[in-house]
């Protein structure tokens, strides 16, 4: 395998683990609850645009039946499942997200802040 | 800006209806066209890339717009601010309407194949049970995210 | 304690950086997941679903038809999921009147 062949197969992969490891950063070292939440919808988008590259054939058109291919060769259409997939990830997501933000406003509410120690030290 | 002014500023401009004319014209004349291209990919999902979720986040969209120009108060006759929680239900029992319906004529739980429809075969029924599934998904995602917004907006 | 953390992320990512090195490279129109037939003979999720789904819901959207057809008891679960997180925004965050 040649080294153009290598970063033509893998390079969207690898830079999705950077993308990944940026959301993990940030859920892991940030202090602040908003922060934390944004670096988990970084991994999210991560973790989606993986599987939608995972789906990917080289040389084959979006999963929707066209009467001039037909259906009998698999390998002209996209694989259909990892968007599907996706698809409804996307939602829960944004639910997620709204999910997390009435959260951190309630704590913001309770608590006055939103940095983690203080946090911690505030409900012992 | 201290912290305070900064937030007093922030929360009208969230809260109460931005005075700007050239954004209520803007937003009044795109608004019907957003839910009209809404409707368009929700009842086109079965031809072209669309379906349930990503014309009920569109309609939701055109909602949203509507009270982030004109303002909570404003915005009510177009969407009343207790109506979106029953109309998500309505669409959660939609779905599962559907897929029980399929049992009671004589399929298993959501095979649309056992609709009592008469005149069709079950390949066409499937085609309407996926579009009756599909109205389900749209009404719960559009009336949960705007609801998700009002409430973020109202506490 | 901060050292360790970033330790565990540095190790966490070569971990993974390894691992997506060995994954079938993108595009390949051969891999297990894009195969028609699998190792015994049985039909492949992807290839099954693109050749079989006009015939079985005559929806030319092959997506819409695994989102709504072949998969729609998760399609259900996952809008029942939509309709708790609602629910579960509106209590947290309802104006108490007490």
């Amino acid at each position: 395998m040649t080294a153009f062949e290598f970063l033509q197969g893998y390079s969207a992969y690898i830079l999705l683990v950077v993308v990944f490891a940026i959301g993990l950063y940030g859920m892991m070292m940030k202090q602040n609850l908003i922060k934390k939440i944004m670096g988990m919808s970084i991994v999210q988008s991560s973790v989606i645009l993986f599987f939608i590259v995972s789906a990917y054939k080289e040389g084959a058109t979006v999963s929707v039946l066209d009467p001039a291919l037909g259906l009998e060769n698999p390998d002209l259409y996209l694989n259909p499942l990892p968007h599907t997939l996706m698809l409804t990830a996307i939602v829960v997501a944004v639910v997620t997200l709204g999910v997390s933000f009435a959260l951190v406003i309630m704590i913001h509410k309770r608590y006055k802040t939103l940095h983690e120690p203080t946090l911690l030290e505030l409900m012992k | 800006m201290n912290e305070v002014t900064r937030d007093i500023v922030l929360r009208r401009h969230m809260e109460g209806p931005i005075v700007s004319p050239i954004v209520h014209v803007c937003i009044r004349g795109l608004v019907p066209f957003i839910q009209i291209v809404g409707l368009y990919v929700y009842f086109h999902g079965h031809y072209s890339p669309g379906g349930g979720f990503q014309g009920g986040v569109l309609m939701a969209a055109s909602i949203i717009l509507l009270r982030m120009s004109l303002g909570l108060a404003d915005s009510q006759a177009v969407m009343p601010n207790r109506l979106p929680i029953p109309l998500a239900a309505v669409g959660a029992l939609i779905y599962a309407g559907t897929g029980l319906f399929a049992m009671v004529a004589g399929g298993s739980y959501l095979d649309y194949g056992f609709l009592p429809i008469p005149g069709l075969e079950p390949a066409m029924l499937r085609n309407l049970g996926i579009l009756m599934i599909e109205l389900g998904v749209t009404l719960c995602v559009m009336s949960t995210i705007i609801s998700i917004y009002d409430n973020l907006l109202g506490s | 304690m901060k050292a360790i953390r970033i330790l565990a992320l540095a190790a966490f990512s070569a971990v993974m950086m390894v691992a997506v090195v060995h994954l079938p490279p993108k595009g390949d129109p051969h891999s297990p997941a894009n195969r028609v037939e699998n190792v015994l003979k049985g039909p492949v999720a992807g290839a099954y679903y693109i050749q079989n789904s006009y015939p079985d819901a005559k929806t030319p959207n092959m997506v819409t038809v695994i989102l709504a057809d072949y998969r729609g008891f998760d399609t259900l679960g996952e809008t029942v999921v939509v309709f708790a997180g609602g629910v579960a925004c509106l209590y947290l965050l309802r104006r108490r009147t007490a």
